[in-house]
């Protein structure tokens, strides 16, 4: 499925100083059943953002108007438990393009780049100085450029470059996805599957 | 060059290298389930493709599909609709669909070594985590997002960097009432959920040697929640002889060529590894979790630890606790529940069953206790019943469900309660995980039998 592509990303952010925040946190089992990819925003954070009678729960930071922002900041080893694309989906269609965090769980972090979310990968240093600025003013700005490489704090003027792999890079640059990279190269796989022992 | 069993198998698997990029992997085998795949087969419609390979995909229904009165349509609308969508992408596709009333069907993880679609030093994915289970046979077997589903369907292979390789290795015995359930309770304990992260196991040691396919299988299976793409251990004799004459596993002639490449299966003696750990598996107890992580795990007769003792994230730790409404320092044993689940992909099997009822055997289940358990697969279902265990759950007050992910994940009608703890044999203790407001005690199946006849957190080796 097609995805904006990203090169820079100027915007403040939405605070989630909680550390291994699962996939069951981010879409509840639940709200899996769709056989379309719709409406997966409105459940971001369900239980965490709705009593169940679903009125919002207000200490909860995606329902304090102060924060809003395409950057969605999280603490270490985001994204840990099951391997739901729908967890990167609802953060994509809810409308963030970019999550950082100090460590990502494996398959979320390869689930958020397949489908045009950057996940962003920071020092726990740099990433507490984003919670301080952001809790300190909600409308400080981070930049994220892909083709630099780099996450700025505007407010303090400190970057710190982050990983990210020159093929993955090129694809969220341009839009691009894997399965027409791995269509082009269809007659060298049905050939080598010729020679596989099972 | 030296190798590790890793090594061996992903590196016969690579298509294509990608310079400063993923290896384009090609795929032995392909799990489908309703959940994860809808998507995948719409991405499939639109750009107007069929599946390369239908014969490698092996579609089954086992997340929202009702533990009870199986033989009724389901209720729920929306989960009707996601197992018709399966039903009807199979059938387009031509892959083999064991939906709900299918004699195969059950839990994808179950069903998948049953029939041998599982063999040692094949590429294995579905788009569930928990495909690391298969990692038991040798297998390189993780789980994929949806849009890696597309990418297997449309072209049999994925693009994944190859992961760094660590190797765990316990020796030693297992003390009684241990069992393969502590030992990767045990191991995600210390090293906690990220503590793997980018990784892909190697188990080895005496312990894994010494466990049953079964065993092996409950560890392979929890690998992902220490972070861990997978895990695996290098087939032997028990391997060949659990696979061997199963529907999908090679015969004759071609079992003979299969066994010459699986017998090359396992680690060179100097092969290096990016990490190794060690552990004594003398030191583990039955373990139980009382937080909303599988790392937050100790031995059942220990205390809940002390906040200021974590190593970071105090907030985080005391909020785990809060919703468990626990404290620390207490004490595990003793506590009361009010549910006890056996069942799920992780401890679903027919040795799962044995192990429960050795422990109830001659006992009731306490009246505080609602218990459902549920068998992985028809297969485990109809071993319950030939051996007799069905009777002795009878005699004891236990009922038996049929076949499904059950309350492993609270996507069909099996939901824990808000506030109400269950102990379960499960993979995931995350809040609201089997129903919103559940709290769930992880342990093994002789931890959550002890539970079962006693209403509260039983040391299991005080009972027999």
């Amino acid at each position: 499925m097609a995805y904006e592509k990203f090169k820079i990303l100027k915007s403040n952010c939405v605070p989630l100083p909680i550390e291994n925040v699962d996939t069951d946190q981010i879409i509840p089992a639940r709200f899996l059943k769709a056989t379309e990819r719709i409406g997966f925003g409105d459940n971001l954070f369900r239980d965490w953002r709705y009593n169940s009678d679903d009125t919002p729960k207000k200490d909860f930071v995606l329902n304090n108007k102060k924060f809003d922002g395409k950057i969605l900041v999280g603490g270490k080893n985001f994204g840990s438990g099951s391997s739901r694309e729908h967890a990167a989906w609802s953060i994509y269609d809810y409308g963030f393009r970019c999550v950082i965090s100090s460590f990502f769980a494996d398959i979320f972090r390869g689930n958020c780049l397949n489908i045009g979310v950057l996940p962003v990968q920071v020092s726990s240093g740099f990433l507490d100085k984003i919670f301080n600025v952001v809790f300190d003013d909600p409308k400080s700005e981070i930049i994220v450029s892909l083709p630099e490489q780099t996450v700025t704090i505007v407010k303090l003027n400190i970057s710190e470059s982050f990983d990210i792999n020159s093929y993955k890079k090129e694809n969220m640059l341009n839009g691009y996805d894997d399965i027409d990279y791995l269509m082009n190269i269809k007659d060298s796989i049905k050939t080598f599957s010729k020679t596989t022992p099972l | 060059m030296s190798k590790t069993l890793f090594d061996k198998v992903w590196d016969s698997h690579v298509v294509h290298k990608i310079k400063d990029g993923p290896d384009v992997l090609f795929i032995d085998r392909h799990m489908v389930h309703e959940v994860t795949s809808p998507v995948a087969f719409l991405g499939l419609k639109q750009r107007g493709i069929k599946v390369l390979f239908p014969e490698k995909t092996f579609a089954t229904a086992d997340h929202n599909t009702p533990t009870v009165n199986q033989h009724l349509p389901v209720k729920d609308p929306l989960s009707a609709n996601q197992l018709l969508a399966l039903e009807k992408n199979s059938e387009l596709h031509g892959i083999s669909y064991w939906g709900l009333g299918h004699e195969k069907n059950g839990i994808v993880h179950v069903v998948g070594p049953e029939y041998g679609i599982t063999q040692p030093g094949a590429t294995i994915v579905c788009g569930d985590s928990h495909t690391s289970t298969h990692g038991a046979f040798g297998a390189i077997a993780f789980g994929i997002g949806t849009s890696e589903v597309e990418m297997v369907l449309s072209t049999q292979c994925i693009m994944q960097p190859k992961p760094k390789k660590m190797r765990i290795t316990i020796d030693g015995k297992l003390s009684k009432g241990v069992s393969p359930k502590d030992v990767a309770l045990f191991i995600i304990s210390k090293l906690s959920t990220s503590g793997a992260t980018g990784y892909f196991v190697e188990y080895s040691g005496e312990i894994f040697r010494d466990m049953s396919m079964e065993g092996r299988m409950t560890v392979c299976n929890l690998s992902i929640e220490m972070g861990a793409r997978g895990g695996m251990i290098a087939p032997d004799s028990k391997t060949f002889d659990y696979i061997k004459n199963r529907e999908f596993t090679p015969k004759n002639k071609n079992w003979t060529k299969a066994m010459q490449y699986w017998e090359t299966l396992e680690s060179d003696q100097d092969a290096v590894f990016d990490k190794e750990l060690k552990f004594d598996g003398e030191l583990i107890n039955p373990m139980i979790t009382y937080g909303t992580n599988p790392g937050m795990g100790i031995g059942i007769s220990k205390e809940i630890p002390l906040a200021k003792n974590q190593d970071g994230g105090i907030e985080t730790y005391k909020k785990s606790l809060n919703y468990m409404n626990f404290d620390e320092g207490q004490s595990m044993i003793g506590k009361n529940i009010d549910f006890v689940f056996l069942g799920s992909c992780t401890n679903g099997r027919i040795e799962d069953f044995r192990e429960f009822t050795k422990i109830i055997k001659g006992r009731k289940k306490a009246s505080n206790v609602t218990a459902w358990l549920v068998p992985g697969s028809h297969q485990v279902e109809k071993a319950i019943k030939d051996e007799g265990l069905l009777e002795i759950l009878i005699e004891s007050g236990f009922e038996l469900r049929e076949p499904g992910c059950s309350a492993c994940l609270a996507m069909n009608d099996d939901k824990i309660p808000s506030g109400k703890y269950a102990v379960s044999t499960s993979n995931r203790n995350f809040e609201g995980r089997q129903g919103p407001g559940s709290r769930t005690l992880l342990a093994s199946p002789l931890v959550a039998a002890a539970a079962a006849v006693t209403g509260k957190i039983t040391d299991p080796r005080t009972l027999y």
